[in-house]
């Protein structure tokens, strides 16, 4: 299959240093072994509480954060072993939209030097083409020619997106990292910034590694999904299968718990108990096992591997392992 | 010369709202500085006994020094004995400010109630909330009424102990309470929100909880006192998936125990759709949909709330392109005399230009506010 | 109905046409001219900077130019009028009243107070101007540089500040000044030095301001934007963090101004800055060490001290109106 990025056994440990020499007393592992690869013009979802890693995948893919090990391959470059200067070079090839639309502007740069500022610094298009080529892309995510000499104090969240948006795609990217894209933005502004995603993918053949903690936008946007809890994934299948037929325990609480609006419905919920452990000192086996509904006595022993089960399902969890 | 005069124009309105600020400010600090206000100022009567709040026309501004910000622009609606009204709107609609209002925690000078009653059905009497002295008042705030913020981490004090900070509005309305039965009393509401090991947790501060665990301790601080009224302001935003089914549970399950209403804030519908029994609609300062949470859900009227349920995309629901409202949410600073949505609603019919539509009953609990469902007359 | 939908998008693309764009320091600078403190205290600065700098040249005195009287005649004399003083009955006109001639009067040594009020006023400005630019200078490089670096580098200088901090100030310009007696260093030029010195004395708290300000600059997400846009390290610097880090400094500059007016005064005052007979507010508020100075000649000794007062306080509403203009949720 045609990926455009391949990510594998990711790992980011934060080390946790303590008295006066700094010494290195444990490691918070964020990400703790994670792979997977995302189809060129797809959408891969990445979904989480918050402090399962989610986004230090995003900003190591980036490299924004130095991984601890692990590779990502992008057009048969591992972007992990690349030195600054090639960094660079690809740099326009991977953007990011953040999720605070008001901390990702600059204050101080009109809205066309924050679009165009990398443009030039990349020489995108040449000086001649510049105004129109940003006038264009400007265009293309819904912003008036006239915003180009504003200043992001002018503009409302979903606007401020946009040109974040916007500033991301001026560089022709293949790979954009979405990370919590819309969760800042008011319920009639998320739906216009989920419907432009989609139709720039359309138009761009766009890949996006959507990261969210709401999975109802997750399943609208996404063509694969993975399920992250505390640094790992604990299962990823395509849409269909993993909304419909979610495996793991903790997969079916996420799905259970989002609020349905339909008074009519009155869901029959697994309500996990307990809150997640600290990524510092997760527990033994299968980090789940404190939750799980399902748990068993292996889960407090031995980390279940993850497996695919057929149909490009993979999950982690000893329930299936039996089975088989 | 053209822009002279603008800018004479601008000068002269800059002034004229310097004035009206400083007129409203004085009247304001008189109306505070009051202490004994006569009963029968504030004594009234509910349209209905079964109601514990009744807002009638309630308007809340905001003098600010760019002008009036009519926050809170006419709202009418009842809260019932024991049920859940849910209020849903977007940023800045004014759905939080109501509830300030309600509570009478404005930020002043600027932030008044500046028209408009709020019922409050007492055991025996009914009184007039926005009469009434700050003294009267803090005897209703936290006691009678109280109120769950959206940021557990904010709500609590990091410098005490859990049980410090729950006996304190115990000790405080009930003077006559010992020690033991305060302390008594801190557990009892600790179970009752689901901590299993409240003896423990009363010495922990606040640091040392998670955040789920933090949204309970402030949900039993609302409910120390037993009150009649519980305003909830977004009390799941901040929190986990997971976590927010937990205390979504917890409150559904409260509700049935304790006996008391609840008025939730939120953006999410689905939220919504699980807690309220009624459903209020709010959009730039004014109510635009309100009926039971059915009669909403299956049945909504108002282009907004159609476009609301439409723009988000629900679980295991096939659909095609995400539906989406036009525009932006509107600069709550002069606004129109038309209906203020006009210039994102999509059903926009001729009249909409003209004057802001009336609030229409479509059944005895369904009303509306929409040129569309206007019979002819 | 498509009508309806476009005219509304008209509508409001006019609207927002319509709106007058601000740029931010626009905004600024009109959040600062709202503020009548800071107004007041910008009157303030440009009043004595204009008395300071352009009064000398319509005083028809010297700053050291010393007057006599002609008890006889009761005639004035300058120190310059080689005959004039030569004449019996002359003496030096100490503490003179306010006059015509003298508008503040003259001081215990027969000079007089309103032109030296200029000079004093202008070695004292000159001296907290250039003190500032130094702590700046270095301050701020050093501070970038621990911020923008962080790790070791940051470890290391944070450490050489805490030295710096660690400087008993007075004592140890006691130490310097009469270091500088012993090297002969002339008198007029001791105060030359001291600017050096302080510059170099007080660029940690400068560099420690920065640093942190570096830091969370660095940290906001549009330097990630920036980093991810794989933008050059120098226009990252030039364009990102040091436009966004200048408020402060500059609040922090105007706030120095202020407080090396007042250091200036100090070391004056202890005999360690400028000395006689050249004028600075400090050494001119000196002469209130004498008693009978003090009780009765108030136009000798109030004068300088209201103008450091001043110039003190309009620094100081300036910072703030200026704090206020950068960072409207500062405020209160």
């Amino acid at each position: 299959m045609d990926n455009i990025i391949e990510v594998n056994s990711l790992v980011k440990h934060y080390p946790i240093k303590a008295g006066v020499f700094q010494k290195v007393v444990g490691h918070v592992k964020s990400v703790d072994g994670v792979s997977f690869s995302i189809p060129r013009g797809k959408t891969f979802g990445l979904v989480g509480e918050s402090g399962c890693g989610k986004t230090t995948i995003g900003r190591t893919l980036l490299r924004l954060t130095e991984p601890t090990s692990g590779e990502a391959i992008l057009n048969g470059q591992d972007i992990f072993k690349m030195s600054k200067k090639e960094l660079r070079a690809i740099r326009p090839k991977v953007q990011m939209i953040f999720q605070d639309p008001y901390a990702s502007l600059d204050p101080r740069m009109p809205v066309g030097e924050i679009i165009g500022e990398a443009v030039r610094e990349h020489k995108i298009v040449s000086k001649a083409e510049y105004r129109d080529y940003i006038l264009k892309i400007m265009d293309d995510c819904g912003l008036r020619p006239y915003y180009v000499d504003r200043y992001p104090h002018e503009f409302s969240g979903g606007q401020r997106q946009r040109i974040c948006i916007a500033r991301a795609l001026a560089l022709n990217p293949s790979l954009i990292i979405a990370d919590e894209p819309v969760s800042a933005l008011d319920v009639s502004i998320q739906a216009q910034v989920i419907n432009l995603l989609r139709d720039l993918q359309e138009k761009r053949n766009l890949s996006y590694l959507f990261i969210s903690h709401d999975l109802s936008v997750v399943e609208y946007i996404s063509d694969v999904v993975g399920v992250m809890y505390l640094g790992n994934l604990v299962e990823m299948a395509s849409k269909e299968e993993l909304f419909k037929r979610p495996m793991h325990p903790y997969s079916k609480a996420l799905l259970s718990a989002v609020p349905i609006p339909n008074p009519d419905v009155k869901m029959n919920r697994t309500i996990l108990k307990g809150d997640i452990p600290s990524p510092a000192n997760p527990p033994e086996g299968c980090k789940f096992h404190t939750r799980c509904p399902e748990c068993m006595e292996i889960c407090k022993k031995k980390r279940p591997e993850f497996k695919d089960y057929g149909n490009n399902h993979q999950v982690a969890c000893h329930l299936y392992e039996k089975t088989k | 010369m053209a822009e002279l005069t603008e800018k004479q124009e601008k000068k002269a309105k800059m002034k004229e709202i310097k004035k009206t600020n400083a007129l409203m400010y004085k009247k304001f600090n008189q109306e505070k500085k009051r202490k004994n206000i006569p009963e029968s100022e504030y004594i009234t009567t509910m349209r209905d006994t079964d109601n514990i709040i009744e807002l009638d026309n309630l308007k809340t501004y905001f003098y600010t020094d760019a002008g009036t910000v009519k926050a809170v622009d006419g709202v009418s609606f009842d809260i019932p004995k024991g049920k859940t009204i849910g209020v849903v709107g977007e940023s800045g609609c004014g759905k939080s400010v109501t509830s300030l209002s309600i509570m009478r925690l404005l930020q002043g000078p600027q932030g008044q109630i500046a028209g408009g009653k709020i019922r409050y059905n007492q055991d025996n009497r009914a009184i007039d909330l926005t009469k009434i002295s700050n003294k009267e008042m803090q005897k209703i705030r936290g006691n009678e009424i109280s109120m769950i913020f959206q940021e557990p981490m904010t709500s609590l004090n990091p410098i005490f102990t859990i049980g410090d900070q729950l006996s304190e509005p115990i000790e405080l309305h009930n003077p006559e309470m010992s020690k033991e039965q305060v302390k008594n009393r801190v557990i009892e509401l600790l179970k009752l929100v689901g901590i299993a090991r409240a003896e423990g947790i009363i010495h922990n501060y606040p640091h040392e909880l998670s955040g789920g665990m933090k949204q309970r301790v402030v949900i039993a601080m609302a409910l120390s006192c037993s009150p009649r009224l519980i305003i909830a302001d977004e009390p799941t935003t901040a929190l986990d998936v997971t976590i927010q089914a937990q205390i979504l549970d917890l409150l559904r399950d409260l509700k049935d125990k304790i006996n008391a209403s609840i008025m939730l804030i939120t953006h999410d519908l689905g939220v919504v759709a699980e807690m309220a029994d009624y459903v209020v609609v709010m959009y730039a300062g004014r109510v635009v949909e309100q009926g039971t949470v059915k009669e909403i859900f299956h049945d909504p009227k108002h282009p907004y709330t159609i476009g609301l349920m439409k723009s988000r995309p629900v679980l295991n629901e096939e659909i095609g392109r995400l539906y989406s409202i036009p525009g932006n949410v509107p600069n709550p600073i002069g606004m129109p005399s038309h209906c203020f949505f006009k210039n994102r609603c999509e059903k926009c019919i001729e009249k909409c230009a003209g004057d802001y539509p009336e609030l229409i009953s479509v059944t005895d609990t369904h009303k509306v506010s929409c040129h569309l469902y206007q019979k002819e007359t | 109905m498509a009508d309806i939908k476009k005219t509304n998008e008209q509508e409001q693309d006019k609207f927002e046409q319509s709106q007058v764009i601000l740029t931010p320091g626009q905004l600024i600078a009109k959040r600062f001219f709202r503020n009548k403190l800071a107004i007041l205290g910008l009157g303030i600065i440009i009043a004595v900077v204009l008395f300071c700098f352009i009064g000398p040249f319509f005083s028809p005195y010297g700053e050291y130019e010393l007057f006599y009287i002609n008890e006889k005649t009761g005639q004035e004399v300058s120190m310059y009028d080689s005959e004039g003083i030569k004449e019996e009955g002359v003496g030096v006109n100490v503490k003179a009243p306010i006059s015509k001639d003298h508008w503040l009067g003259t001081d215990a040594d027969g000079r007089d107070v309103f032109t030296r009020l200029m000079y004093g006023g202008r070695i004292s400005l000159e001296f907290s101007l250039v003190v500032t630019f130094i702590e700046l200078l270095i301050g701020v490089t050093i501070g970038g540089i621990a911020g923008y670096y962080g790790g070791k580098v940051d470890m290391i200088i944070m450490r050489i500040v805490e030295i710096f901090y660690c400087i008993p100030f007075v004592p140890f310009m006691l130490v310097v000044s009469s270091f500088m007696v012993a090297f002969g260093v002339l008198p007029q030029d001791k105060i030359y030095y001291l600017m050096i010195i302080m510059g170099f004395l007080n660029w940690a708290g400068v560099a420690r301001m920065v640093r942190g300000q570096i830091l969370s600059i660095r940290e906001m997400d549009y330097m990630m934007a920036a980093e991810a846009a794989g933008i050059r390290t120098s226009r990252k610097i030039f364009k990102h963090l040091i436009p966004n880090a200048i408020p402060i400094i500059i609040v922090m500059a105007t706030m120095d101004l202020g407080s090396f007016i007042l250091t200036e005064s100090t070391l004056s005052f202890l005999g360690v800055g400028l000395a006689f007979p050249y004028a600075s507010l400090g050494n001119m508020v000196n002469a209130v060490n004498k008693s009978v100075i003090m009780r009765n000649y108030l136009n000798i000794w109030l004068p300088p001290g209201l103008m450091i007062l001043f110039i003190v306080m309009a620094f100081n509403f300036i910072g703030d109106g200026l704090r206020d203009a950068f960072d409207p949720k500062m405020k209160r």
